[in-house]
């Protein structure tokens, strides 16, 4: 009977080796994913390097100027500072397509209060500011307490803020040199300074140190750490302690009130108050995101990238305006550039760590 | 820009609101429909301004839809299969799209309405029973040869950028534009498109969606171009005041003549403050009471409005607003285009 016990024999073509620890020899390949995957920004960095040499090397000097560099600057400014809220949101693994309405009502509401209700323009700005903080709110509530998904909840607010848009301000102009004449700091950010031949305005200042700062939070503080918690799993970052229901709501207030930001640097880049301005500024800022290498499913990504994101829009669009192609052409680069975007996002994300 | 991309996410994403402004029916009374691009443009508040004052005077009762934004032709289409079947006898429509809602206005029409396209011509044009507009082309003539007229000698040199409306070329823009630049005495190549013009005097054309955003980037970006412009051709005012803001960040506000087409009042106060230095204004008020009285012969008598002659629409005019007036071009003054302007 000892022969039929032969039990080894099932063993025959298994694997022999004792376990041991995957060799830490990698391919190139591998090396370069896992610096993507620490560096999240690194990626849109390097297509805005590349495209801003390949359109000064075919354009010069026309192009790569001092001028040139800062006007698109001046012209991604209200599409970044409105993606920074949207980072903000997407980043806990939300969306927030009532960005560009909450920005145009609050400037509306910063107009109208100045030059209908006749209240110092300090005080219109504060309370433009408050509309956006209160339009962020009501999102806030509507996903953490009422447990609405954030598409649904924004795509909703988008059409009632609009709509109030048009209601309040029945559509009605505010024109440049009224506003100059009376309530100029309403234009606060569309003043420029310049530094030999490039110009600044203050609109792109303030989208400058919002994002350093929004990135120092998001990476150095306990609030920051918490809103890529929440994104990545919320389930585990209640288990850890993280107020989940209260940060969620800090975030969509803080995105409204960036949205009143932009607002009111809309006007400065404008010069008027239009309650028609902006209204895809949801898409847009979408788009500088997602072209800046941040998950939408949340809990990964920079908001470097998305500052990144935005001028590699900005810059294909005037450079293939001086080039003089179809304008369809930027659209459809654009296009791939967001599927290419992703696809590397998901090409990382496989990573082996 | 970016627009087409949007236009068609909103399509699908807001889809269909369809705003009634319902009077209390009355029985017998005659019924009429106004369907315009969208209810918050101040062109068609205007023009539903005065397509209410005459459907009041004259017993008629007026309901109004609109598209939730421009471009929503599924609204425009429910809404003229709401009004047959409401028993109307007659649509005023201004087309967010000139081509597909075509099948939709032949059905009103077998169905025995009288169908007006306001403001914007059908395509073909003789889809409708008539048009009531205003002569785009002759708007964009006015302030060329103003612009030339005011350059004198110098209109030969000069260096124009061209605002447009949008790539796709809605013939509304494409007359302006193309006007503009017959008047000013340049070759237009095919008069059924911009872009096509050999003129070195054209530094680019760009779009600006007609509004004052796109109206900035639009003009910093031809200023990149060329920082020489010196004329500036604008598709409406919102977009010329876009234009003034880009030339005001380089210090060239006071020496670039920008001209645009539309008349709003927001528009002919930048006339008089020298912001714009002239403007076609149109009568959008004007073209909706005579569509309501031409929609109340018809409900009586069955008798057609007729074309203004030598032309294949109804001209409810158009009139150059400037405070500089120039020899040989006819034109009112700011005063008198504040009296008549809309918005």
């Amino acid at each position: 009977m000892a022969s039929a016990d032969d039990y080894e024999s099932v063993l025959e073509g298994s694997a022999e080796s004792v376990a041991s620890f995957d060799s830490n020899e990698k391919s190139l390949l591998d090396k370069v994913q896992h610096a993507l995957h620490s560096n999240p920004a690194a990626v849109p960095l390097i297509v805005l390097m590349c495209s801003i040499a390949i359109f000064g090397i075919i354009l010069g000097s026309k192009f790569f100027s001092p001028f040139a560099m800062t006007l698109i600057l001046q012209q991604v400014a209200i599409v970044g500072i409105v993606g920074a809220a949207q980072t903000l949101v997407i980043l806990t693994a939300g969306i927030d397509l009532s960005v560009g309405a909450i920005m145009v009502l609050s400037s509306v509401v910063m107009g109208q209060f100045t030059f209908r209700y006749g209240l110092p323009p300090e005080l219109a700005v504060l309370c433009g500011l408050a509309c956006g903080a209160l339009c962020g709110f009501i999102n806030g509530v509507l996903v953490a307490l009422v447990r609405l998904p954030p598409f649904i909840v924004t795509l909703g607010m988008w059409q009632i803020v609009l709509a109030t848009n048009f209601l309040y301000s029945a559509n009605e102009t505010i024109r440049s040199q009224d506003i100059a004449e009376q309530a100029s700091i309403l234009q606060f950010f569309g003043e420029k300074f310049k530094i030999g031949g490039a110009v600044f305005t203050y609109g792109v200042i303030a989208l400058i140190v919002l994002v350093l700062v929004l990135n120092y939070v998001l990476n150095h503080t306990a609030w920051g750490r918490h809103v890529y918690a929440i994104g990545d799993d919320p389930d585990a970052a209640e288990l850890s302690g993280v107020q989940v229901k209260k940060t969620l709501i800090s975030v969509y207030v803080l995105a409204g009130l960036i949205c009143a930001l932009a607002g009111w640097a809309l006007i400065g880049r404008i010069g008027s108050v239009s309650p028609t301005a902006g209204q895809f500024a949801n898409i847009e800022s979408i788009t500088a995101v997602v072209i800046g290498g941040i998950s939408l499913f949340g809990g990964r990504g920079s908001i470097m990238g998305m500052l990144f994101g935005a001028l590699i829009v900005g810059v294909f669009s005037l450079g293939l305006r001086l080039i003089g192609t179809d304008p369809q052409w930027t659209y459809l680069l654009i296009g791939l550039l967001i599927i290419a975007a992703v696809a590397v996002d998901q090409w990382i994300r496989k990573v082996s760590s | 820009m970016k627009n087409r991309i949007m236009a068609s996410a909103i399509g699908a994403l807001a889809l269909g609101a369809i705003s009634t402004n319902a009077a209390l029916a009355d029985g017998h009374a005659v019924g009429a429909c106004l369907i315009t691009k969208t209810d918050t443009n101040p062109f068609f508040v205007k023009m539903k301004e005065g397509a209410a004052a005459k459907a009041e005077e004259l017993g008629i009762t007026l309901k109004s839809y609109a598209g939730k934004v421009d471009g929503d032709s599924e609204s425009q289409v429910a809404a003229i299969e709401t009004c047959i079947a409401d028993g109307a006898k007659g649509i005023l429509i201004t087309a967010s799209d000139t081509k597909g809602i075509v099948p939709a206005v032949k059905q009103a029409r077998d169905a025995g309405l009288l169908v007006i396209a306001l403001d914007t011509p059908l395509e073909p044009i003789d889809s409708a029973d008539a048009t009531f507009a205003t002569d785009n082309f002759l708007a964009g003539e006015l302030i060329g040869k103003w612009a030339a007229a005011s350059l004198g000698d110098a209109a030969k040199d000069a260096k124009i950028a061209m605002l447009d409306l949008a790539v796709s070329q809605p013939s509304v823009g494409v007359l302006r534009d193309q006007g503009f630049l017959q008047g000013f005495g340049i070759d237009l190549g095919d008069p059924g498109k911009w872009g096509d013009e050999t003129d070195p005097r054209i530094v680019g054309h760009e779009v600006t969606a007609g509004n004052e955003e796109g109206g900035r980037t639009a003009m910093e970006n031809l200023l990149t171009k060329d920082p020489g412009i010196n004329v500036v051709y604008t598709i409406n005012e919102p977009a010329a005041a876009g234009a003034y803001e880009a030339l005001k960040a380089v210090g060239r506000e006071g020496d670039v003549l920008i001209v645009s087409v539309d008349g709003g009042c927001p528009g002919v106060k930048n006339v008089a403050e020298g912001v714009i230095g002239a403007t076609s204004q149109q009568y959008p008020l004007l073209m909706a009471s005579l569509g309501i009285e031409a929609i109340a012969a018809w409900a009586k008598d069955g008798t057609k409005p007729t074309n203004t002659e030598g032309k294949d629409f109804f001209d409810t005019g158009v009139a150059l607003v400037t405070d500089k007036a120039a020899d040989g071009v006819e034109s009112i003054d700011t005063k008198e285009g504040t009296n008549r302007c809309w918005g």
